[in-house]
């Protein structure tokens, strides 16, 4: 795998196909468990853990799994690898997993990993699907970590559990805070991001100006010359 | 009587499947632009919600607690909820060829649908469904699973009805583009889920 495009796979996991603020992918997760920055950090690692396996096995076996039956073998790799975190988390960090409760099973049905199998890892190499599941994954745990933040310190007044100040809105804790949030975190992410788009493209565009006004003056310099000698012919 | 009274109002609103729980989230979103749509989609959604604690509710309580396979919950759960979609999707087909019209298309998208398997996995730990609706030990059963399945599957289908009465008006808005379509319908649904919050209120 060449660096520019590890660049370009990195680029599309985190921004430019952002699976939760552009594509709108894996919400009931990202509304149910982000009240704390604790909770969504941990989803976050879970569902990037899960992204890289699923994707590497999937991409690893897309030339031995029939085209008819892929959506069901896909679904059951998954399935075995979200058993194995949920094993994990209910021996090693039996917090976490009390407070993920039902959505930790959930991320079986979650469209984002199955997503990812269908469109990249189902048709592209191992090491590019691994990386593809990385990047996908830290954009999913970067943007659901965001939404835990300004939920956690607008709705409990702490941080990852310590207490900031004595003021609390309860409505960011509960579900209709986390719809509000999540929509405006859409609006502002897409408005940035056109807003950069733009500017990248004004910036092509100049350049391109430039370049091919170069290209005209060298070619009228040498018309002339040309002209030149022609007339002294 | 009282503890079936209870499980309705439990199901449909208190533990709303998606203004509360946050269940179903992409159905809701993407299917609530027209009511007729919302409608079969809901209906949908109770339709298999039904049948899968119908049919989970055992697999797990007398299949696989007593073969100690309680691990395994999560493909058995997946793949039987595959399997029943598509079995109904082909009687609804063969014998109800106009409800298949109304809602057949919604029926394979059902299978990813977190509040189906959100359901299943909600009703089959009964001590937990026991301590909710003040049952002793071992009273839970299937009866009562399936008919919290249809009322949660019935709430489900309220809200995205709202949902879609009102995205009729807000869409015609005139609002920055950036705000149209996600964010707006998500500020709505917001709206929605604070009238929804009075019912967690309720002691019951």
């Amino acid at each position: 795998m060449t660096g520019s495009k590890f660049k370009e796979i990195a680029k599309n996991g985190i921004l430019v196909n952002n699976p939760t603020f552009r594509l709108v992918l894996g919400t009931c997760p990202t509304l149910a468990i982000s009240s704390s920055v604790f909770n969504s950090l941990g989803m976050g690692l879970a569902v990037t853990f899960i992204l890289i396996c699923s994707n590497i096995i999937i991409s690893a076996l897309r030339k031995v799994i029939p085209n008819e039956v892929r959506i069901p073998a896909f679904i059951l790799i998954i399935a075995t690898f979200v058993t194995v975190v949920r094993m994990f988390l209910y021996r090693y960090v039996p917090s976490l997993y009390k407070s993920l409760g039902v959505f930790l099973p959930l991320i079986v049905v979650n469209c984002i990993i199955l997503g990812r199998a269908e469109s990249f890892a189902s048709k592209n190499p191992v090491l590019d699907s691994a990386a593809d599941g990385l990047f996908t994954g830290i954009g999913f745990t970067l943007a659901i970590t965001l939404i835990g933040i300004v939920r956690e310190v607008l709705g409990a007044g702490a941080f990852l559990g310590y207490k900031l100040w004595d003021f609390s809105i309860d409505y960011f804790g509960n579900t209709a805070g986390a719809f509000l949030v999540y929509g405006l975190m859409i609006a502002g992410f897409n408005a940035l991001y056109e807003k950069f788009e733009n500017n990248r493209k004004r910036r092509n565009y100049i350049e391109e100006m430039r370049a091919s006004s170069l290209a005209i003056e060298a070619g009228e310099t040498k018309a002339t010359e040309k002209v030149e000698e022609k007339k002294e012919a | 009587m009282s503890t079936i009274f209870l499980i309705i109002i439990v199901a449909a609103f208190i533990n709303n499947a998606v203004l509360v729980q946050c269940y179903g989230i992409c159905p809701f979103l993407g299917v609530s632009k027209k009511m007729g749509n919302a409608l079969g989609m809901g209906l949908a959604v109770t339709l298999v919600m039904a049948i899968t604690c119908l049919v989970t509710f055992p697999i797990y309580n007398y299949v696989l607690i007593p073969l100690g396979l309680e691990f395994l919950e999560i493909i058995v759960f997946i793949f039987v909820i595959a399997a029943l979609v598509q079995m109904l999707e082909k009687v609804i087909k063969k014998f109800m060829p106009p409800l298949y019209n109304a809602m057949g298309i919604y029926l394979p998208l059902i299978t990813t649908n977190c509040a189906v398997l959100g359901v299943a996995e909600t009703v089959m730990d009964t001590t937990a469904m026991e301590t909710i609706f003040h049952l002793s030990q071992g009273q839970f059963n299937v009866g009562h699973a399936v008919i919290y399945g249809i009322f949660l599957g019935l709430g489900f289908t309220l809200a995205i009805c709202l949902m879609s009465g009102l995205r009729d008006k807000v869409d015609k808005l005139e609002m920055s583009k950036h705000l149209k379509g996600f964010p707006i319908t998500m500020a709505t649904a917001s709206f929605m889920a604070m009238a929804f919050y009075v019912f967690a209120l309720v002691r019951i």
